[in-house]
């Protein structure tokens, strides 16, 4: 049974986000995704600065079984990325919601998190 | 997966929380807990693999040992009651059909180790080919389950639950004995690079043994390990796999495997013509190992590129080392190219494939 914590929100392509009353977010995968994706091998994160509208390819995530692309749940800007997942990309299989963090970012429009889906669609989507 | 064929340990590992998946035809486990994790651990300690969906081929009768030299390219004459031969099996183009394990159990008497995915293919075959020798040959695939107790570990989890004295079973050696109260062929023989046996018994038996191996190896830093390790450690160990470092057109030459063609032992067998004018002539392409220094996986049938960029082959294997940190794998290049540098483009990032004469790691394999 997959890990799908109430206080996020959730795309269909699963990744979360964390949206905090100043406009900024975190962006991770979900526990569900990095099941599915099975050992984790390698995380491709973008530059700081970089732009991308919803469901722009922001990275990649590689698997021993396969690499997948990323996607930005909502428009935004991004602040800041989790550099440590470079070396320990094995993170994301313990701890993809909080030490796994992939992005922090700078959501351009905050009221676009509504539109994405609460724990309890997410849990309906994954079964 | 209705349609799947199943060991006799599906639930075994269904129960331990094996991730299930089709691997060809058979419902087999792909991991237990991490791929990564259950390959360190043959490495360190042991591991327990449950490879029931091998075949298993008897060849009996006086013109056994005659009908085998003829049937694979290694040679059979070598083999004495208890050794074990790794051997190709061709087609007369030099294409393999299969590479297999042949046991000898006495004079006449002869067992065969055939990959799941081609037994049908290899029934087949063989028994087209023995027709004009005086042998039998009997599929006892549903007969047999294989356990496979392999790492530094392994000899000693397996002593512990037989009278056998395994440490006169060298390696490529087999010896008969019960282990933990089952019937097994006990061979010195696996597809990690470690030490370790692999165990045919009943199938009946399977589930008793697994128990007691992984009772007797868990205090021991025994891990189940699934196919997804197995897969790692035999690339890491560079033993070709099947369909992909040796197919129906890459011959064992091709593939580095000429020590497994024995072109003069002495009888004619299948394919030995092709086989001899490909290492006459030269042969048109290499099967060459390389690892990338870069922890992106450059995964089967992705191009390999020349100095100008040209395709010059196509990767057969890869995977992540986990013992080394970075990608590993395999490639089939024009026999040029490998002596040139060879890309790969991941995603638009250029990497140097580095040629490494496997294995990839120091191993520790029972003399």
């Amino acid at each position: 049974m997959s890990n799908v914590p109430e206080s996020l929100r959730y795309a269909k392509s699963h990744e979360w986000l964390k949206l905090e009353s100043d406009g900024t977010a975190t962006v991770g995968i979900t526990d569900y995704a990095q099941s599915s994706l099975g050992d984790i091998t390698y995380v491709q994160l973008p530059k700081v600065g970089a732009v991308f509208k919803a469901g722009d390819t922001f990275g990649v995530v590689e698997s021993v079984k396969a690499a997948s692309d990323l996607y930005a749940p909502v428009a935004c800007t991004i602040t800041a990325i989790n550099s440590a997942l470079d070396s320990a990309p094995e993170t994301l299989n313990t701890a993809p919601y909080d030490g796994a963090w992939m992005l922090k970012v700078m959501v351009t429009n905050p009221a676009d998190a509504a539109a994405l889906l609460d724990a309890a669609a997410y849990q309906k989507l994954i079964g | 997966m209705s349609e799947l064929q199943r060991t006799p340990l599906r639930d075994f590992h269904a129960a331990h929380g094996a991730r299930l998946v089709d691997f060809a035809g058979w419902e087999m486990p792909v991991q237990y807990r991490s791929i990564l994790e259950e390959h360190k651990a043959v490495r360190r300690s042991a591991g327990l693999f449950d490879v029931s969906h091998m075949g298993e081929v008897d060849v009996r009768g006086p013109e056994a040992e005659k009908f085998l030299n003829h049937l694979v390219t290694n040679d059979v004459t070598k083999l004495f009651p208890g050794r074990v031969l790794y051997s190709p099996m061709c087609y007369p183009t030099g294409g393999v059909v299969d590479d297999l394990l042949v046991y000898m159990r006495g004079a006449d008497d002869y067992f065969l180790c055939i990959n799941a995915g081609n037994i049908a293919k290899d029934l087949a075959w063989i028994r087209e080919q023995a027709a004009k020798f005086a042998v039998t040959i009997t599929d006892r695939c549903n007969d047999y389950a294989l356990l496979a107790v392999q790492g530094p570990r392994a000899a000693e989890i397996v002593q512990s639950l037989t009278g056998a004295k395994l440490g006169l079973v060298k390696y490529y050696h087999f010896t008969e004995g019960t282990v933990a109260g089952v019937h097994c062929l006990i061979s010195r023989t696996g597809y990690t690079g470690e030490d370790g046996f692999e165990l045919y018994h009943a199938a009946g038996d399977a589930v008793a043994l697994a128990e007691a191996i992984l009772a007797a190896g868990v205090p021991r830093g025994l891990e189940l390990a699934g196919l997804g390790a197995r897969d790692s450690l035999r690339l890491e160990a560079g033993y070709p796999l099947y369909g992909h470092e040796i197919t129906q057109d890459i011959s064992p030459l091709t593939a580095g495997l000429g020590w497994t063609v024995k072109l003069d032992k002495g009888a004619d067998f299948i394919g030995r013509a092709a086989l001899v004018a490909e290492k006459q002539n030269g042969a048109a392409h290499k099967v060459v190992f390389f690892k990338t220094g870069d922890r992106r996986i450059v995964r089967a049938d992705h191009p390999v590129l020349g100095p100008d960029g040209a395709t010059v082959g196509r990767v057969l294997s890869g995977t992540l080392s986990p013992l080394l940190n970075e990608a590993i794998g395999s490639a089939l290049v024009t026999t040029a190219a490998a002596a040139q540098p060879l890309q790969v483009d991941i995603r638009g990032t250029k990497l140097n494939l580095h040629l490494v004469k496997p294995p990839f790691v120091a191993l520790k394999k029972a003399s």
